[in-house]
């Protein structure tokens, strides 16, 4: 219930912030546009619906940045140097994104670390063996244009196929976080630990799955970057872990668990990628585009907290 | 949230009316939409400075931006989307990743908008011209000037930035090509790479001078890798080591002028900015380009570092 609120007060600021912009650029509302505007969500967003699962558990996965960029390279390696056919080279990297969460939950599940300190050690690992891996050199799909279209295709005239791989992957995330036992048990999990163990859920196998999950999604980001550009780029990642939390908490997504949604994960995205298009459009100088960022971020949820503050009251 | 979202948008207009830019279909004059490789380092903010200057004498507008870091692949390519979406009259580009770029520059030739490659060549066929540093040539005078400082024969290092991009490949091809040409009395050490980082560069130096104590010279083939160089050369307590760097800043100004740097290849980043820009215009108009410009270099040294042609091409 208050999930949905926040909901449709992020989707408000979404469609304000959107309207200004339509009305100060003739570029803006055109349907290449809005195209680009998705087009350009579609890496962040499958960061931050990823994370949504873990950030409702009351963790935190700083390794998906870097992460993407491990598995980019992994595809490349797979798809490139071994030259196996790049569906199943591209399968095989998304699996290894799903290994790096692995990683990540058992180190918090299992070894009780706190996920900050065990998805750092994850991101310098991983943005180490990113390096080491392609020997720091960008690797090319250049003889798989297959591959490409994964990203750039279109199976819908003037529609990039990257948007309708988000949309699809929004629709099983929003399954899976609102009707699935695993989503349950997250909600459960944020709200209080203790309580979900003592009803005798196994909290430490539900939660190495949840962050296994995290890297699925970071994996099909690196796979999706790889084939925007044509390449993967071991050092292109790094920083957009932060850009994916913003956009979970810009949904609504509490940072200290328990709550969430996945649409609201999905405008949190939408809010970053239209203001940076929109500024960008309006020739508003750089510098001031992340100061105005970072300010949307402040707005956003301090109006969350006062919301529920006023809930809290009545 | 509504009313302050509403002044976030508000903020963004009247953000929109301080800029004062026309979108290119203002009629005020052509439009240019530069996408650089980085906006933060001062290289690229002289380069803005140099295609500012150019484009106000010629009653044009541009707009200049670029990702944060050198490595952002993907903001650079949402950047060059978002410039096309603009419909400049023309688009200078600086690729980090060349081929990652052509279809947009392919969309960007449909629209028969002209584009400008500069201070990196772009592997495609669209870019009418490219702007450029002669970074071989370039090296090759750092090496001339190394072989000459100590004497046409010994021991020198290199500290490169990196074995990936193209300035780093020339900026180390074109040292240890002249070298071999030219100076058979100098005996060049393997080459290190240390990221452009300063303080890898230094801790790289310092481990060439532990292993290597008669080593007479050592060239840092970006700012960062020089500044290392001087740093790592400083720590160790050594003397007597001629170091030879590249392009400018504050701290490579200050090595030069107190001695502890021999002296430093500059390029010319605000001439970069101005051909660009130039090179734009005669686009628009429909003058045909010459494939290459390029746009020069010059040692620096104690000699010669406030004479006024210098200091028009360092920044600090």
């Amino acid at each position: 219930m208050l999930a949905r609120l926040q909901q449709l007060l992020a989707f408000a600021g979404l469609i304000v912030i959107a309207a200004v912009f339509a009305v100060a650029t003739p570029t803006f509302g055109t349907y290449g546009n809005v195209v680009n505007i998705l087009f350009s969500t579609v890496v962040i967003g499958l960061l931050a619906l990823g994370t949504t699962f873990v950030i409702v558990t009351g963790g935190i996965d700083l390794s998906i940045g870097t992460g993407m960029a491990l598995c980019a390279v992994m595809s490349g390696t797979f798809v490139v140097t071994w030259g196996l056919p790049w569906p199943l080279g591209a399968l095989l990297a998304v699996l290894f994104g799903g290994l790096i969460g692995l990683v990540n939950g058992v180190s918090t599940a299992r070894f009780g670390l706190p996920p900050f300190i065990a998805t750092l050690a994850t991101m310098l690992v991983a943005q180490g063996l990113a390096l080491v891996v392609s020997e720091s050199t960008p690797i090319y799909f250049n003889d798989s244009p297959g591959y490409l279209l994964l990203s750039t295709g279109t199976l819908i005239p003037d529609f990039p196929n990257a948007v309708l791989v988000l949309i699809a992957a929004t629709a099983v995330a929003a399954v899976l976080l609102r009707r699935s036992v695993l989503g349950r048990y997250a909600f459960a999990m944020g709200s209080n630990e203790e309580a979900t163990a003592l009803s005798g859920i196994d909290v430490t196998r539900w939660k190495i799955a949840i962050y296994t999950l995290a890297g699925l999604f970071t994996g099909l980001a690196g796979v999706m970057i790889s084939a925007r550009l044509g390449s993967a780029q071991p050092a292109t990642g790094a920083g957009y872990e932060l850009q994916a939390i913003a956009a979970v908490v810009i949904g609504g997504t509490s940072l200290s668990g328990g709550r969430g949604s996945i649409v609201g994960t999905v405008i949190g995205a939408l809010i970053i990628s239209v203001l940076n298009n929109g500024l960008q459009l309006l020739s508003i100088p750089q510098e001031w585009q992340n100061v105005i960022l970072g300010i949307v971020i402040l707005i956003a949820v301090y109006a969350d907290m006062a919301r529920r503050r006023a809930v809290a009251v009545h | 949230m509504r009313r302050r979202q509403l002044l976030i948008g508000g903020l963004a207009v009247a953000g929109l009316a301080a800029c004062d830019r026309g979108s290119g279909a203002a009629g005020d004059g052509p439009y240019v939409a530069i996408v650089s490789k980085g906006f933060q380092h001062q290289f690229w903010q002289a380069v803005k400075k140099g295609a500012e200057q150019e484009a106000a004498g010629a009653g044009a507008t541009i707009t200049f931006e670029g990702p944060a870091t050198e490595k952002e692949v993907e903001a650079q390519i949402t950047m060059l989307t978002n410039a096309i979406a603009k419909r400049p009259d023309a688009i200078g580009f600086a690729a980090l990743d060349s081929r990652a770029a052509e279809g947009l520059l392919q969309q960007a030739k449909a629209q028969n908008i002209p584009v400008i490659a500069f201070d990196s060549g772009v592997e495609s066929q669209v870019p009418l011209t490219t702007a450029a540093t002669d970074n071989l040539a370039a090296a090759g005078e750092a090496a001339k000037h190394m072989s000459e400082l100590i004497g046409g024969s010994g021991k020198v290092a290199l500290v490169v930035h990196d074995q990936t991009s193209l300035t780093g490949q020339q900026r180390r091809d074109g040292f240890t090509g002249w070298m071999a040409a030219n100076a058979p009395g100098v005996q060049l050490l393997p080459v290190q790479y240390g990221e452009g980082d300063q303080a890898r560069s230094a801790d790289i130096t310092k481990s060439i001078l532990g292993a290597n104590p008669d080593v007479k010279g050592i060239y840092g083939a970006n700012e960062g890798s020089a500044i290392g160089v001087v740093r790592g050369v400083q720590e160790s307590g050594r003397t007597g080591v001629t170091i030879v760097g590249f392009d400018s800043g504050k701290a490579q100004l200050d090595a030069i002028r107190s001695g502890l740097m021999a002296g430093a290849i500059t390029q010319n980043p605000v001439g970069m900015g101005a051909a660009l820009v130039s090179a734009a215009l005669r686009a628009i108009r429909g003058e045909t380009l010459e494939k290459t410009i390029d746009t020069g270099y010059f040692w620096y040294d104690n000699t010669n570092i406030d004479s006024p042609e210098i200091q028009a091409v360092l920044y600090q």
